[in-house]
């Protein structure tokens, strides 16, 4: 059985396509087939941030236009070979997305992967909608911030109302994900905690990703954390929410200041 | 600034909380309404559509909560060019 999964948040900048990019790596790792689908057309970044931005032919649009083939469009990583990357467009026009070609291109991946992770762009527009319209599952994610969260309710109404599954009367399986999380701040009041994020958004806990300077290392390098630094506490926070996805029940720790600078300590003694 | 001034601007997680809690209670009692103005611009667009050849990005459908009426706005810019179409045919 394939799993459709929409990376998504409505809030830009939150880390949307990092996410993307460490889950994909981290659950391709466990040796499932995925595909990574970038659905902001016009400021395409997935690619970039995968490592793959000079590797680009043919992408989603050319799929939904029948100008390539899905197999000519995808991407295969070359570090872990049951990954695969479908950019979007970066030049052509956002109306190209059409809902009836989403759903044939979606309809096609979920012939040749396990997960179909789609990232989509921020705001609540047609290429966020159609990134979340065929989703079995969603990963919201959300900074400890108050706009992030607002958008986050925002998204959370969208998806229970404009899926699919919802026009089915079936459910979107929910996830938040909370990320660029400092325990140390939120432990002083000075940022929102966990428990307000979860009480406010009542949706269940993915995970916790910690403010980490190997995120923006992992990017400048092309490549997702989860492979860049695995042993990072970022990486590690990604590789048990990718596990959680699956169904491991792995227990939630919360990434707290003595810990990171106990993983940085032994983490430049092991490198 | 005093000493419990100060210590009180350093703890502003709660007062984020609570404006949160605040805004989001009414943000989804309104939510339906949201629906409904998309709904009310695709069908007037569709009315329209038939008579007059309009780009969808000019029509702008908004509505105005008052305390005791709302107020529905519509917007359609229609070009000339479109006009003169219409009147000929």
């Amino acid at each position: 059985m394939s799993e459709v999964l929409v990376v998504t948040s409505g809030k830009g900048g939150v880390g949307k396509t990092t996410t993307t990019a460490a889950l994909g790596a981290a659950l391709a790792s466990t040796g499932k087939t995925v595909v990574v689908v970038d659905f902001d057309v016009g400021l395409r970044n997935l690619d970039l941030v995968m490592g793959a931005e000079r590797r680009v032919v043919y992408d989603l649009i050319n799929v939904i236009q029948g100008v390539a083939k899905l197999p000519q469009a995808l991407i295969r990583d070359k570090r872990i070979d049951t990954l695969s990357l479908l950019p979007a467009s970066q030049t052509r026009d956002k109306n190209a997305l059409t809902e009836q070609g989403v759903a044939r291109v979606i309809r096609e991946l979920r012939t040749r992967f396990d997960w179909i992770i789609c990232d989509s762009p921020a705001g609540i527009e047609r290429g966020a909608t159609l990134a979340m319209r065929f989703a079995d599952t969603a990963v919201i994610v959300t900074n400890p911030e108050v706009s992030s969260v607002r958008d986050s309710d925002r998204i959370i109404g969208l998806l229970d109302s404009k899926t699919a599954k919802a026009e089915n009367g079936e459910r979107v399986d929910k996830h938040i994900l909370i990320t660029r999380y400092d325990a140390a701040r939120a432990a002083r009041g000075e940022m929102l905690n966990i428990k307000d994020v979860l009480d406010i958004l009542s949706i269940p806990l993915l995970g916790i990703i910690p403010e980490s300077q190997d995120v923006l290392r992992a990017s400048n390098m092309g490549a997702p954390v989860t492979l860049n630094d695995p042993t990072s506490a970022a990486a590690c926070a990604y590789s048990d929410a990718a596990r959680r996805l699956i169904g491991h029940d792995v227990p939630m720790s919360v990434p707290g200041e003595r810990r990171s600078l106990l993983d940085r300590l032994l983490g430049r003694r092991a490198a | 600034m005093s000493f419990f001034g100060r210590f009180r601007s350093r703890r502003s997680a709660p007062i984020a909380r609570e404006r949160l809690k605040v805004l989001l209670a009414y943000e989804r009692t309104t939510r339906g309404q949201f629906d409904l103005l998309a709904v009310l611009r695709d069908e007037i667009l569709a009315v329209i559509a038939k008579h007059v050849n309009v780009d969808r990005d000019q029509v702008q459908v908004t509505m105005d909560l008052g305390e005791r009426v709302a107020m529905l706005e519509i917007n359609v810019e229609i070009p000339h060019s479109a006009m003169a179409l219409s009147a000929a045919g």
